[in-house]
């Protein structure tokens, strides 16, 4: 399929000024550069959950899995698991990665299987028409909480390190160029690696002015270092104002699941031939 | 006609189970058909296990009341055991633990004379049971060497020491004829889909399915066979949904509980047209129910699991030749069609122990209608049939989309009415596709009397006791092997002839019979247990008479 392009002519039905813009056009720059290096267009997947940012699965001209909420992270861990040799990324709400599908966030880092997790965080509930979600601020009023939400949000980079994930980044959909090399460098990581990347919502979360005021990108960060990473990732709590880090936060080489799992398929005569033993040996 | 039954009882932990094979093996040795029904409750060390171990000279998949033996590790099992004792059985006991009159063995002086450890007091039972049903030494040894890794020589010492204890009593015969493997349900169901092409077994542990999970872990690496062990259960049929769209041959296992987690994933890989086999063994519900007890209360469950509607294929296999035949069909059907298919088994049946005799091979693996790729291959391009050619990610050229949106032939997410009429009536094409395959494959049995006018009719791990009911009152059994697509067709063709259909079911509401009312057949009577254990031949007899009038 190589030179056919990689935008799809499916109709796009983002609110103008959404930032999956953003992000959809971040991931197809890298592809294309990916593509350029070598690695087949046959051989990335693209796994998308529920919600607004799901309908990349339809707006690329890649293979993909249009799955559930919140399950985008198993569906990707099975295709891997199977063929090692694909390139799997997962686009998630965070709604998808950090509500329904938490579970599943937490074990793919622990097993450190070697997938790309981009969550397209707006903080807010977009296609159900504005209810908070596990990022949204204290006091958050959604429709679900007309006074303002009771709980404070979860500090994902923090989750995500404590759980093990090998390579933790925060992208901002304001800042392309930047979203751009950390997208790359989190597909050419081999392990789990997690992106968590602001993103406006035009409709119904729109706070790219305090973002634009308080984000930065890291410098001179110690991204092998686990207590520095863990120092730069409670910088910013998600609720109150504060500076917010851009970039690679963490980078760590271990191994992954899908190398560990592996397994020759044997022929259809020894399969029969090893079946045939174990029933000799019930006799 | 040869027909033993030995009852071996004791704490959990005390390796009963592994008794009651070993037993098995013994009888398999000589030529008999076994049969092992093993009764635990939840728990690790303590409580009450026993297992029935019945040797027939013909097949057999069920229990008497009474038995012929009774081995007792402790007084519970005495306590609760010695009324089904046939006048004249054997009873053998540790004398260190139990007071009962029969054969007294000192096998705690034994254990410490041979310092062995404790686990031994069920070989140093065996050797005893051994010498008094008169089998040879040279068999028992046999066997121990093959059942027992760990420890061998101990217990072989102690089995000697058990069986020099006792005087011999009776003569088993040696019946000469073909020793045939002895199985579980689950190990059965687990080679079935081995030999139906496997290479990834996904599951969240779950009696009474764990020990497929165990089992294949153990033998997968001569298989080239992957084993994982998820998060929960919807880890597991999404994972499981992943490596089918990637490649694999994939099976699940679970039982209600967890299949409660993946409806939405049985709903996922029925729109996307992903082919998945899930194992869903029963056990007694609601909820929590008997976690290690039996039932037959999950076919509308699995029947009507997942929103939407879409193909689905349900097997619910009687024994373990059943298992292993129909785990393997299941797999090609889930392939052919790429829709979910299910094998319902149950406790008994999966934890329950066979003689298992192939009569015939099942078909070996059959890879569905295969694409060749290319940039004009569409993941849901429609066909007379329905069945659009698969191809798994990375073919060369080929854009391939699942989609659990509604979507076009490309996988396309669609809203648009025509469109989503006409990917429906595709789901609808393949529902009568696979409907026209089941009614040229035998799915349906009639046992028993074939042409008697009164009919047990059964499914799942009650068509052993049904079968030996009906071959005492001479009534005919049928048992629809297939439940979804349902048979009707091969179901009224065996009920021919048939004026009164008595249904047997393990659970209170009479499922089977109320799917056969919907197809309109007629139910005289239904008989339904729901106690979590398997019918005995002597307590469905009763039901039965009671029936009958």
């Amino acid at each position: 399929m190589t030179g056919m392009p990689l935008i799809s002519d499916t109709q796009n039905t983002w609110c103008p000024g959404c930032g999956n813009f953003s992000i959809q056009h971040a991931l197809k720059a890298v592809l294309s550069t990916l593509e350029s290096e070598g690695i087949s267009r046959d051989t990335m997947v693209l796994v998308t959950g529920i919600g607004c940012h799901a309908k990349m699965a339809d707006y690329f001209n890649i293979n993909s899995f249009y799955c559930i909420h919140g399950r985008t992270i198993p569906v990707a861990t099975g295709i891997k698991i199977a063929n090692p040799d694909l390139t799997v990324i997962c686009c998630a709400g965070d709604g998808d990665a950090y509500a329904e599908g938490l579970d599943h966030l937490i074990f793919g880092a622990k097993r450190n299987i070697d997938i790309t997790v981009i969550v397209h965080n707006n903080r807010v509930y977009g296609l159900t028409t504005g209810q908070y979600t596990p990022t949204s601020p204290l006091g958050f009023r959604g429709r679900s909480t007309p006074a303002g939400t009771l709980e404070y949000p979860l500090n994902p980079l923090e989750m995500m390190l404590a759980t093990g994930a090998t390579f933790v980044g925060r992208g901002y959909s304001r800042k392309i160029e930047s979203l751009k090399s950390l997208i790359r460098e989190a597909i050419l990581h081999r392990g789990f690696s997690f992106i968590d990347v602001l993103q406006i919502c035009a409709t119904f979360f729109d706070v790219h002015d305090v973002y634009d005021q308080y984000v930065y990108e890291l410098r001179d960060h110690e991204s092998a270092s686990f207590d520095r990473a863990m120092e730069k990732a409670r910088e910013w709590d998600y609720n109150n104002k504060g500076p917010i880090a851009l970039g690679a936060f963490y980078r760590a080489k271990l191994p992954t699941f899908d190398q560990k799992v592996t397994a020759k398929i044997i022929s259809l005569e020894g399969r029969t031939a090893a079946i045939q033993r174990i029933l000799d040996e019930r006799r | 006609m040869q027909d033993i039954s030995v009852l071996i009882g004791g704490k959990a932990g005390e390796g009963l189970n592994k008794a009651g094979q070993i037993i098995a093996h013994i009888f398999g040795a000589l030529g008999y058909r076994v049969y092992l029904y093993y009764d635990y409750p939840s728990l690790i060390r303590g409580g009450h296990n026993f297992s029935i171990i019945r040797a027939c000279e013909t097949p057999i998949a069920s229990h008497h009341d009474a038995i012929d033996v009774l081995l007792a590790l402790n007084q519970e099992t005495v306590t609760l055991h010695q009324k089904q004792l046939r006048a004249g059985g054997i009873l053998i006991f540790d004398a260190a633990f139990v007071r009962a009159d029969g054969m007294g063995i000192p096998l705690t002086i034994i254990l410490e004379e041979e310092k062995a450890p404790a686990i031994t007091r069920n070989t140093g039972i065996i050797g005893a049971f051994c010498k008094a049903i008169g089998i040879r030494w040279e068999l028992l040894e046999e066997v121990i060497r093959k059942d027992i890794a760990r420890q061998t020589e101990q217990n072989l010492a102690v089995a000697r020491r058990g069986y020099e204890a006792v005087p011999g009593v009776m003569v088993v015969p040696d019946l000469q004829h073909k020793r045939l493997p002895f199985v579980t349900g689950n190990e059965a169901v687990a080679l079935g889909l081995l030999h139906g092409g496997l290479t990834t077994y996904i599951a969240y542990p779950m009696t009474p399915t764990s020990s497929i999970l165990h089992f294949l872990a153990e033998i997968a690496p001569p298989f080239g066979l992957k084993v994982i062990h998820p998060e929960n259960e919807i880890a597991v049929m999404l994972m499981a949904i992943g490596c089918a769209a990637a490649g694999e041959r994939v099976a699940l296992g679970t039982s209600g509980g967890g299949f409660c987690l993946m409806t939405e994933g049985v709903s996922l890989a029925g729109m996307a047209e992903v082919p998945v086999v899930v194992v869903m063994g029963q056990r007694t519900g609601p909820s929590t129910g008997l976690p290690t007890y039996s039932g037959q209360t999950e076919l509308f469950f699995v029947q009507h699991a997942g929103q939407g509607e879409f193909p689905r294929f349900i097997v619910a296999p009687g024994n373990a030749a059943e298992a292993y035949s129909w785990s393997a069909v299941a797999l090609n059907l889930a392939w052919k069609y790429q829709t979910p298919a299910f094998i319902l088994t149950d406790k008994n049946l999966s934890e329950g122990g066979f003689s298992l005799d192939l009569v015939t091979s099942p078909p070996s693996p059959e890879w569905f209608p295969p694409s060749e790729g290319g940039s004009s291959y569409k993941r849901y391009a429609l066909t007379e049939s329905g069945i659009s050619p698969f191809i798994p990610f990375a073919a060369p050229g080929a854009v391939v989309k699942y989609n659990g949106y509604c979507h076009d032939e490309q996988g396309i997410s669609t809203e648009r009415p025509e469109l989503v009429t006409i990917m429906q009536e595709k789901l609808l094409r393949k529902q009568q596709s696979l409907e026209k395959e089941i009614s040229n494959i035998p799915s349906v049995n009639r046992l028993g009397v074939v042409d008697a006018a009164t009919t047990l009719l059964c499914w799942g791990s009650c068509r052993g006791v049904c079968e030996e009911v009906a071959e005492h009152r001479r009534l005919r059994v049928v048992q629809p092997v297939v439940l979804c697509p349902f048979p009707v067709e091969q179901v009224r063709r065996a009920l021919e002839g048939s004026d009164r259909v008595i249904a047997v079911e393990y659970n209170a509401t009479g499922q089977l019979a109320t799917l056969m009312l919907q197809h309109g057949f007629t139910i005289h009577h239904q008989i339904h247990k729901y106690d979590g254990r398997p019918f005995t031949i002597e307590e469905l007899e009763e039901r039965v008479k009671g029936v009958l009038g």
